[in-house]
């Protein structure tokens, strides 16, 4: 573990960075596929920082965190496509500002 | 034969049965059957009363208490300590009463069956007839006032059901017969009044309301003048009267009352007030003679009794004339103690008596109606009768009681009779004519004449009724009416009362009235010429009518005898003197037998026979034609002022119209029409009630309903909806806005959650 040893500070770093992409892209973006890409880099910043802090103190819990989240994140993926794809069968279009038919 | 008494309820029983059977199969059994137990329950009576009458004369005159059987105790209060029950009293006085009432009773009963052959009420006449055998008999064998009091309100009823019974005749008829009815029940609901409030202050006075309570003996009068075996008070010491007896134990009002008079100085308390016993009893006395005037049609409550001969004759004969308008006399006679005690309520008794007599005499003089002149008549004696009590004289009361019980049931049975028979000559010569309306009335006088020859039973019975009730020795009128005579004068004579010498006068006067009108009737009825086509088709009454007439004319001839004064020739030492008071005495405390007098006995036929002989020479060989004026108008203008008068009934109704009925309409009238309906109903309920809720209902509605709680709930409602309207546009619809507040929102948490760490790092 000698050879390459990377501080903790670029680990943090690279995951805030991933974070505010995914931020970013999420209030960017319109098509629903791509924000929820942008949602799923967001999950997977959160899960590079667990994993990170896990090794930093040699704790497990960071690294069992991360594993709910995959699988979370999984189960979301189901569901949210499945919701895309009916959507898209009834607008023709995954276009996140066309749905607003519940507000009027 | 004491065990007989026990017998006395069913004096009650048999008449009770009977109505019902006849209530409830009278349809069914038909005229025959019906007449069967009417006619048989009343004979069952009879021959109770004719028991228990030989078993009162072999016990020698015992008085008895019987318990009613089942009834048991009527009113019991143990905490107010009243207690008052369904006894009979089996007594001389009673017995007498029960015998007049069955004996009259079962021979009308019998003429009944005749003379309502054919009608169509005949099972519910017949039912009325029991019925009112039974309240009567409930009436004389009570032994108590309450028990009084409930036969002299259900003899009521049954006179007023029985003088309607015709009501349903067509036209103005029917409404004359309820309309007659229902002035009978309303003017003697005014006499009742004054019986029930006797009553209820015999009550407040004694605490008690029974005769004599069982076992006990009426503490004896002694008689100055004459005296009377004492048969049951065999513990009499003392000589001079009452003062003497002690009485223990519980005691009926009339010992209690002998008592406290004896003692003297008792008083009642009423209530704040202290009145001495002896007003107590005139007061008593006064309201019972109220009732009295009611039931016995005595001035001024007479005017229902002529009106009540709008009923079957039968009717008039037994409740309108034997028995039922006696009651007030029994019930007199019966409080005997009472009325002897007060010398106040005996004037007042003589008065009305004697007055009623007269009047009720001269009314009759002029009358044309042939049952009318009779009810007239009815009122004149039983005048004599009250008069009779007010002189002191009971046994003369109840003598000329039963005497005309006879006599004048007679009479009314022979008017019907007559009225029988012409109906059915009308019949015979209206058989086949259209117009069956000419004016006749088979009750009018002028239509008769020379019925001697057409109903020759009908004729005799009917002489021997006049005579007896003119008082022509020697049948029976004359005996009690001289008994009467002599009593009233005797008072006056030897005590000196005014009221002796003016009820004398007056009584005298009216027997004079009486052999006149009685005659002239006579005339009128049976001799001259048929002055109608229905006279001279008349025809005797079957025999079930003429029978009873008969047996009744017998006993108007004989029973006379009962009661021969003392000093009378041959027959009182033949019959034995004062049967009937001796037999009287022994309940009827202050009862006492009559003496005869000579030159009064002779005064009194004397101008009953020269009444007769003017009646005859004014009567008899005259022809009245229809409608004609009466013979008396003729003789001269005085007489003929005298006769409209008489005729007019001296205008006695009209001044009840003008004097109580009008203004009493008027005074009714005023009060619907002022104080109910414009006072009441106008103003209280239209005006305060309805106006005032509705304004305050209107207050609410418009002021706190509308102003305060709809507003209230408006602007809210309103409030809700702006803010609403304003909160909505927070709801855009774009997914990023949403994203972006979310976004905005975790930094927020974040930042709180960070907040202690951050304040450090910074170093706040």
């Amino acid at each position: 573990m000698e050879a390459s040893e990377v501080s903790i500070e670029l680990y943090v770093l690279l995951s805030a960075v991933l974070f505010a992409m995914g931020a970013l892209g999420f209030l960017i973006r319109r098509n629903a596929i791509l924000i929820f890409m942008s949602v799923e880099l967001m999950l997977n910043s959160a899960n590079l920082a667990l994993a990170a802090f896990a090794r930093q103190w040699g704790n497990a819990d960071g690294h069992l965190m991360v594993f709910f989240v995959m699988t979370v994140a999984a189960a979301e993926v189901a569901v949210g496509l499945a919701l895309i794809v009916a959507i898209f069968k009834t607008k023709k279009s995954t276009n996140i500002d066309d749905l607003h038919m519940f507000k009027d | 034969m004491e065990n007989f008494f026990d017998l006395v309820p069913l004096v009650v029983l048999f008449p009770l049965i009977g109505l019902l059977i006849n209530l409830f199969a009278g349809k069914q059994l038909g005229e025959r059957g019906v007449s069967i137990v009417a006619v048989g329950a009343s004979a069952m009576a009879l021959l109770v009363s004719i028991v228990l009458w030989l078993a009162q004369v072999d016990t020698g005159f015992g008085a008895v208490v019987v318990d009613a059987p089942l009834l048991g105790t009527w009113i019991d209060i143990p905490s107010a300590g009243v207690e008052i029950g369904w006894q009979f009293r089996v007594d001389t006085l009673s017995v007498t009463m029960m015998l007049v009432v069955t004996g009259v009773g079962t021979l009308i009963h019998l003429y009944a069956v005749g003379y309502m052959h054919g009608d169509e009420g005949f099972p519910r006449f017949f039912v009325y007839m029991n019925l009112f055998l039974v309240f009567m008999l409930v009436l004389v064998s009570g032994n108590n006032f309450l028990m009084m009091f409930v036969g002299w309100e259900g003899v009521g009823l049954c006179s007023y059901l029985l003088i309607g019974f015709w009501f349903d005749k067509p036209g103005d008829e029917g409404w004359k017969n309820s309309d007659a009815a229902r002035k009978a029940f309303i003017v003697n609901r005014i006499g009742d009044f004054g019986l029930i409030l006797g009553v209820l202050l015999t009550f407040w006075t004694f605490g008690t309301l029974d005769y004599y309570v069982p076992d006990e003996e009426p503490i004896p009068y002694h008689h100055a003048e004459h005296e009377a075996e004492p048969l049951f008070t065999p513990d009499i010491t003392g000589v001079d009267g009452a003062e003497s007896h002690a009485v223990s134990g519980p005691m009926g009002v009339f010992n209690q009352a002998e008592t406290w008079l004896t003692e003297g100085d008792h008083r009642v308390e009423f209530g704040t007030v202290s009145i001495k016993f002896e007003h107590m009893l005139t007061v008593i006395t006064l309201l019972f003679l109220l009732g009295a005037t009611g039931k016995s049609a005595q001035i001024p409550l007479f005017i229902w009794l002529p009106d009540a001969m709008a009923g079957p004759t039968p009717v008039s004969a037994l409740i309108h004339a034997a028995t039922m308008v006696t009651a007030g006399v029994y019930m007199m006679v019966r409080a005997n103690v009472f009325y002897h005690a007060s010398e106040t309520t005996s004037f007042v008794v003589t008065m009305i008596g004697a007055t009623t007599a007269l009047v009720a005499g001269f009314i009759a003089l002029g009358q044309w109606d042939i049952k009318r002149v009779l009810a007239y008549s009815t009122v004149s004696q039983l005048g004599f009768m009250v008069t009779a009590v007010g002189v002191g004289a009971y046994t003369a009361a109840m003598f000329h009681l039963v005497t005309h019980a006879c006599f004048k049931a007679l009479l009314f049975l022979g008017s019907g009779s007559v009225i029988h028979g012409l109906e059915h000559g009308h019949h015979h010569v209206a058989h086949g004519e259209h117009d069956h309306d000419d004016g006749f009335d088979p009750q009018d006088m002028r239509f008769m004449g020379g019925l001697r020859h057409k109903m020759p039973l009908t004729y005799w019975t009917y002489l021997v009724g006049t005579l007896a009730l003119a008082g022509i020795i020697p049948f029976a009128g004359f005996w009690s009416k001289d008994e009467i005579l002599v009593d009233s004068l005797k008072l006056g004579l030897d005590d000196g009362r005014l009221d002796g010498y003016l009820g004398f006068g007056m009584l005298l006067a009216a027997a004079a009235f009486t052999a006149f009108y009685m005659w002239r009737q006579v005339s009128m009825v049976f001799y001259g010429e048929p002055r109608h086509a229905a006279a001279e088709h008349a025809g005797e009454s079957a025999p079930v009518m003429v029978w009873p007439l008969m047996g009744l004319a017998f006993l108007s001839a004989v029973i006379g005898l009962i009661n021969v004064p003392s000093g009378f020739p041959v027959l009182g030492w033949l019959y034995g003197e004062h049967q009937f008071a001796n037999w009287l005495e022994e309940s009827v405390t202050y009862a006492h037998g009559g003496e005869f007098n000579w030159l009064l006995a002779t005064i009194a036929v004397a101008l009953a026979l020269a009444a007769i002989y003017v009646a005859r020479t004014i009567y008899n060989d005259r022809a009245i034609t229809d409608l004609e004026r009466d013979p008396l108008e003729r003789l001269s203008p005085r007489l003929a002022q005298a006769f409209a008068l008489s005729n007019a009934k001296l205008y006695w109704d009209e001044v009840y119209f003008a004097f109580v009925v009008h203004p009493y309409r008027r005074a009714a009238y005023t009060l619907a029409e002022r104080v109910d309906w414009y006072w009441w109903h106008d103003f209280v309920h239209e005006r305060v009630i309805y106006g005032t809720f509705n304004r305050v209902t209107r207050l609410l509605t418009d002021v706190l309903d509308l102003k305060i709680i709809d507003r209230a709930f408006l602007r809210s409602a309103e409030a809700v909806r702006v803010a609403a309207s304003r909160i909505r546009r927070i709801q855009t619809g774009y997914v990023r806005t949403y994203a972006l507040s979310v976004l905005f929102g975790a930094l927020l948490v974040t930042i709180i959650i960070l907040y202690p760490v951050l304040r450090d790092l910074l170093g706040i």
